[in-house]
């Protein structure tokens, strides 16, 4: 049975249908976070963030607390937040802009303050047409009724939010790809180090870079107190956090879980979660942190929903995607399909990534279409382990970004798993489900 | 002489002052130009460049990067068929099939009457509506063949043209006014707020130190 007695803290007004708007949002408890912290010191501000143990929601998992510290010296110039959310089967992002674009602002604004920031960006993808519509109303609404601007609600602090839209392309949710978005040139990531935007950011300047989730958890923890995020969870997974469940489950969605008290069982079967799969079928695999991780089979489904929990079984929470397959589904083509995924998304610049998807690809497509041959399964891995050698978990990297040693991971699993699987595409001569 | 509409060209200019530097308008200011011509014309490109103060090769160069952008003609819908994976599992491969058949057209191509171009998208971020469509950016939640079509015959009709505007992401985000807080005053705030969190932290420090003596 699942646990689902914690509060909501980012989707609590989930089942209102004018969420997004001033009026509801002012109703239910809005801007009352942004008043108490402007009467705190932006120190304090962030020492609650700190209690609250805050990991960053974007994929990576690095503590947002951690992360404002590295420039609480020194003048910060300025925060970015990223909304590029296109991991594959991801979609929490897209639910808060749309869904609760005021809480993300005043979220914004409350970093904003804690930082000492003056302009903020958010970078929203511009697939997200009316995400882009609603967050600029927000940010309207907030300048009409002093939330933004020069001395915001009579205080000393002023703060100007842009809203930036991308223009499609995967790789600027990778922040230092981001950044050079923002600046107006091609998404290519950057060379590191410096390992944090925090030291060299957006145009050299010292810049923060937080998740539109990890945003939107800010007016909660200041209203509640860091202590009582951090009472949520267990040992470094504090708090709530929303999972993005797809695939072949009868109720896919996005739910908003505390973390660790749950398992992915709990999430794909639950009839308040996912109601499990349709009638008949089966769980043959699942992945259970975007395309980037490597999958789970039935064995993990009692794993904890928890950063460290899944780590520990080598793959990652990443960034709060489960993709469920049925027994009906083929493995290889799903994993054709998130090579072909890569390939397209890989940016140019480092050779085992722009090449390796690719020749991956090819070989993935010919196994599903027609024309595999039994050598290809070992070139497969040889493939994986010029890109990521080793195949360890947490991959080794030979390339500039993470985007690379993301490939491996889908074709690595499936080939271990369902070895079976490839070899019967071969003797077929392609896919024997088509 | 500009190129763009009067309307454009303003908001083009309010764009660019919204950034510490010219060059990061450069993706609104490609919507922008998207919006104005259906597609980036080679006019479009040229006044982009002169708003960012950079060549048309550097603005081509940049928006060939990015998958929204169209460096030639393109229907007056376009239409994006995911067939990332939860639509792959969802059925995806076969609605973008389907498409291609209703649309009279292939995959990257536009139809014969201009009005559509179909393209195969990566994931739209909308996978509990698998398989996902867009239509100039907007979702039109339709996933089987039959509603695919039923959507078709609607744009073609003009039913939707409320809901699906033509080209142009940035066509309804209108931000009221532009930057409110000067320069100098940024500076002369964030000098001050530093100079009293460092007082802050140093008391604390002779606090703690004065403590310690005890």
């Amino acid at each position: 049975m699942a646990t689902l007695d914690a509060p909501r803290i980012v989707s609590s007004r989930r089942d209102m249908a004018d969420s997004f708007t001033w009026v509801r949002y002012l109703e239910t408890g809005g801007y009352n976070a942004l008043r108490k912290a402007l009467s705190m010191f932006p120190e304090d501000v962030a020492a609650q963030v700190d209690a609250a143990s805050l990991l960053g929601r974007g994929g990576a998992g690095f503590p947002a607390g951690r992360k404002w510290s590295m420039l609480r010296r020194s003048a910060i110039s300025y925060l970015v937040v990223n909304g590029d959310e296109s991991e594959p089967a991801t979609f929490k992002d897209h639910y808060l802009v749309e869904r609760d674009p005021h809480q993300l602002v005043e979220g914004v604004i409350i970093a904003a303050y804690a930082l000492q920031v003056t302009q903020a960006f958010i970078f929203l993808r511009g697939e997200f047409a009316l995400g882009l519509e609603r967050v600029q109303q927000a940010l309207n609404d907030a300048y009409a009724h002093g939330a933004l601007g020069s001395k915001i609600f009579g205080s000393d602090f002023s703060l100007d939010v842009v809203v930036h839209p991308g223009a499609g392309a995967y790789i600027c949710g990778e922040e230092t790809s981001l950044l050079e978005s923002l600046e107006g040139k091609r998404g290519f990531p950057r060379i590191k180090p410096p390992f944090f935007p925090a030291v060299t950011g957006l145009y050299g300047e010292p810049t923060v870079v937080n998740n539109v989730e990890t945003m939107s958890n800010l007016p909660w923890i200041i209203n509640n107190g860091g202590a009582a995020f951090a009472a949520l969870g267990a040992g470094r997974s504090t708090g709530t956090r929303l999972f993005a469940l797809a695939g072949n489950v009868k109720n896919p969605g996005v739910f908003e879980l505390e973390m660790v008290k749950n398992t992915f069982r709990d999430i794909i079967f639950d009839p308040a979660l996912g109601g499990g799969l349709a009638e008949g079928r089966s769980l043959k695999a699942f992945i259970p942190g975007g395309v980037s991780a490597p999958w789970f089979g039935p064995d993990q489904l009692d794993t904890p929903l928890g950063q460290d929990e899944v780590g520990a079984l080598g793959s990652m929470l990443g960034s709060g995607s489960i993709v469920v397959m049925d027994d009906a589904s083929c493995v290889v083509r799903a994993t054709w399909r998130i090579t072909k995924f890569f390939s397209r998304e890989s940016c140019g610049q480092c050779t085992p990534c722009r090449e390796g998807s690719g020749w991956i690809e090819r070989v993935m497509y010919r196994l599903e279409h027609g024309g595999g041959r039994m050598e290809d399964l070992d070139l497969l891995l040889d493939l994986c382990d010029n890109i990521a050698p080793g195949l360890s978990w947490p991959p080794q990297q030979t390339t500039i970004c993470v985007l690379g040693p993301s490939i491996p991971s889908s074709v690595h699993s499936a080939l271990s798993m369902f070895r079976d699987d490839f070899v019967a595409h071969v003797n077929h001569g392609g896919c024997p489900h088509a | 002489m500009s190129h763009f509409r009067t309307d454009i060209r303003q908001r083009a200019e309010e764009l660019v002052a919204l950034y510490p530097r010219k060059r990061s308008a450069m993706l609104p200011l490609l919507h922008l130009a998207q919006e104005h011509d259906g597609y980036l014309s080679d006019e479009g490109i040229a006044e982009v460049a002169a708003l960012t103060d950079t060549t048309p090769a550097d603005v081509r160069g940049t928006a060939s990067f990015y998958d929204m952008f169209h460096l030639e003609p393109v229907g007056q819908y376009v239409v994006g068929v995911c067939t990332n994976i939860a639509c792959l599992l969802a059925g995806g491969e076969e609605l973008l099939e389907h498409a291609s058949r209703t649309l009279d057209c292939a995959v990257g191509a536009t139809s014969s009457d201009e009005m559509f171009t179909l393209e195969e998208t990566e994931c739209l971020a909308d996978c509990n509506l698998a398989p996902c469509v867009q239509v100039n950016h907007r979702y039109v939640r339709t996933t089987t063949p039959a509603s695919f079509d039923a959507m078709i015959a609607d744009l073609r009709d003009g039913r939707l043209d409320h809901e699906v505007p033509s080209h142009g992401t940035l066509i309804r985000v209108k931000r009221q006014g532009g930057l409110r807080v000067a320069k100098d005053e940024i500076a002369a705030e964030r000098a001050q707020a530093l100079a009293a969190r460092t007082a802050r932290a140093d008391a604390a420090a002779a606090a703690a130190a004065a403590q310690e003596k005890k």
